[in-house]
């Protein structure tokens, strides 16, 4: 595949992903399968995804609920093992077939931040515990005193006091638990972060706190960050590269400034629509409409051709696939055809 | 519940009972006489359990300092009764009281023993089953589903029945309480089993537990170090009152003659003995021994109720 923004003077992926699949099988009940001899039924919650994720860099993962970004985040990760595909580190294949080999490597150099900062952290750890967590699982701390210095370097790094090591989850706010979900995930001293909708169950107030922490480490710590989220205006913020995901598969990638000042998709038009402009006041606006297809049974050909104002008989029938256009990749044959105004 | 720790000051005594008097559970105990009471009379007991051989008035297991013309003598409140045998004495000539403080350390001690055997089978297997699911889940949970059809009083008959017959004649007696403990052990576990795979399903699907996935935490480190802290809360409850209804089945299984031998009787036993003689008139023989039975149960199971609803929101 051909990357449309590779600029070989700035740098070199981090990380890729080649054609990435995951399918669930659901009903695992074979009684009840046999009896009425129905095949079991597959959700194909990421179907032939292909991105890279430049080293220093934001890639932004946007998409409605249910489009499958957290899939995509668990599979990085590994939590889940991959249906089909390849994801390369450092060029390096991180496959099914040496998979533990790889991943052990890996489990220093890539971490998570969760969505829930009230799941995320065990409640009967201390918060230093919590934190040193990573360090002790890779004896990255040559003794206790260490360890504790270490602990409270990164409670002042992601703004806390070092005091609070010795407090319990439940005493902070959701604000303060995602600093704290940030120390883990930065003390180990990884690369890569997959940030996995690390705002979205935070106050606007604290929203904002939150992404310039992220931020920050990132300048700071020279990381390369896989950001998902639902919210148009975080993912402006922070990416620097921004992937459209729907029903499981990526409808455009582009550069950030690009995709948010010449949408090629539909979809994405559809999306970048729905943020409120002061600019666009009185002025007639496409509002979304249609819900998200069910991904057990997604529609043939094009999986948005049933919401999309420009669809044809091509869209119905075959799927699209993504093409360089300008800038950007984008998978749409009405694109591909010059059929948008 | 909600915890007042008061952060930053650490360390000392004084700090941890500050603590504890500031806990939402302390102040709910204080709140509750009937639990008050039930906690001093569980205390009075296995105190005087623990120190039995030091504080009862006669050493009942001693056949030389038994005598057989004493025997029979009824409570100190009747005729004939004397302050040498406060609860009078039992067709030996024991003092009901000193077996009574024996008895109740059998109980406790096969209460509290079988207990722990049924939560380390229970929440092992609960866990395991919980957290790693698939085939280990289906056939421990299809275990203890059969195994719960059948009244947990006939598995411990039947596991005291099968061990006392695999084992030699000469061993019997001193091994009587080991293979009580087992039997009713064994009997108890997929209550622990169930409770434990349940709240584990729950816990397995938390971020916290995704976290320790991606670092590459073994397995085994995850289910104790997060699953099993967390889980732990309601089995311990339930163990409270599984203290009160080991206790029961092992006075059941000694009232049937199946539980420990007369010669160190526990309170099922002694109930048994005095029975012979309840209609011959001497009925403190084996009315005392149950009273006490009633009063250890009764109290245990208080703690385990006020337990119960202290940890539960929803009953508050």
């Amino acid at each position: 595949m051909t990357d449309p923004y590779q600029d070989p003077l700035t740098s070199s992926p981090l990380l890729e992903v080649r054609d990435l699949s995951k399918y669930f099988a659901l009903s695992s009940r074979w009684l009840s399968r046999i009896f009425t001899r129905q095949p079991r039924p597959v959700l194909k919650a990421i179907d032939g995804l292909s991105f890279q994720i430049l080293r220093g860099q934001t890639f932004g993962l946007v998409g409605e609920s249910g489009c499958g970004k957290s899939t995509v985040a668990r599979v990085i990760v590994g939590l889940y093992a991959p249906t089909r595909g390849e994801i390369l580190f450092e060029g390096q294949f991180v496959n099914q077939r040496n998979h533990r080999f790889s991943r052990a490597s890996l489990h220093s150099r890539m971490q998570m931040i969760f969505q829930d900062p009230y799941a995320s952290l065990d409640t009967r750890w201390r918060v230093r515990d919590i934190i040193a967590e990573p360090i002790r699982a890779f004896k990255l701390a040559q003794s206790r005193a260490a360890l504790r210095n270490r602990v409270a370097e990164l409670l002042l790094q992601v703004g806390l006091s070092p005091s609070d090591g010795g407090k319990y989850p439940h005493e902070f706010s959701g604000g303060q638990r995602q600093r704290i979900s940030i120390a883990r995930a930065i003390s180990s001293n990884p690369d890569f972060l997959v940030c996995d909708e690390p705002t979205s169950a935070l106050d606007v107030s604290v929203q904002a706190q939150i992404l310039n922490l992220i931020k920050e480490l990132q300048r700071r710590l020279g990381l390369t960050y896989l950001f998902i989220s639902h919210n148009l205006a975080v993912v402006h913020h922070i990416s620097d590269h921004v992937g459209v995901m729907y029903l499981g598969r990526l409808c455009e990638v582009a550069p950030k400034r690009i995709l948010f000042s010449q949408p090629q998709h539909p979809y994405t038009r559809m999306l970048l629509d729905t943020i409120p402009d002061l600019s666009l006041t009185g002025r007639k606006r496409q509002p979304v409409t249609g819900e998200v297809p069910n991904p057990i049974n997604p529609p043939s050909g094009c999986p948005f051709h049933p919401r999309c104002p420009v669809t044809n008989e091509r869209c119905q029938v075959e799927q699209p696939h993504p093409g360089a256009s300008g800038e950007s990749m984008v998978a749409c044959h009405a694109v591909e055809e010059n059929r948008l105004q | 519940m909600t915890i007042n720790r008061t952060s930053g000051r650490k360390g000392g005594f004084g700090h941890w009972v500050r603590q504890v008097a500031d806990h939402d559970v302390f102040y709910s105990f204080t709140r509750s006489p009937v639990t008050m009471l039930a906690a001093f009379t569980t205390f009075v007991i296995v105190f005087a359990s623990i120190f039995a051989p030091w504080l009862t008035p006669h050493d009942p297991f001693n056949p030389a300092s038994l005598d057989l013309m004493e025997a029979f003598t009824p409570p100190v409140w009747l005729e004939d009764g004397t302050w040498k045998y406060p609860l009078g004495t039992d067709d030996q000539g024991r003092d009901i009281l000193s077996t009574i403080m024996f008895g109740n350390r059998i109980s406790l001690i096969v209460g509290f023993f079988a207990v722990l055997l049924s939560m380390l089978i229970g929440i092992t297997l609960g866990t395991v089953s919980g957290y790693v699911g698939g085939w280990f889940d289906v056939v421990t949970m299809r275990l203890a589903d059969a195994q719960l059809t059948v009244p947990p009083i006939l598995i411990a008959l039947l596991v005291d029945g099968v061990a006392r017959t695999t084992l030699p004649r000469e061993l019997q007696e001193e091994m009587a309480i080991y293979v009580l403990i087992f039997s009713i052990g064994i009997a108890a576990w997929p209550q622990y089993a169930r409770v434990t795979r349940s709240g584990a399903m729950v816990e397995r699907n938390k971020e916290y537990i995704a976290a320790a996935r991606i670092i590459g935490i073994h397995p085994v480190r995850i289910m104790l170090g997060h699953i099993v802290p967390n889980v732990m809360g309601p089995t311990l409850v339930m163990a409270t009152i599984g203290v009160a209804l080991a206790i029961i089945i092992e006075a059941t299984l000694s009232f049937l003659g199946v539980g420990v031998p007369p010669t160190t009787p526990s309170l099922g036993t002694l109930i048994r003995i005095g029975n012979d003689f309840l209609f011959s008139g001497e009925w403190w023989i084996t009315i005392f021994p149950a009273v006490a039975l009633v009063v250890l149960v009764l109290s245990v199971n208080l703690i385990g109720d006020w337990l119960r609803d202290t940890f539960n929101p929803k009953l508050r």
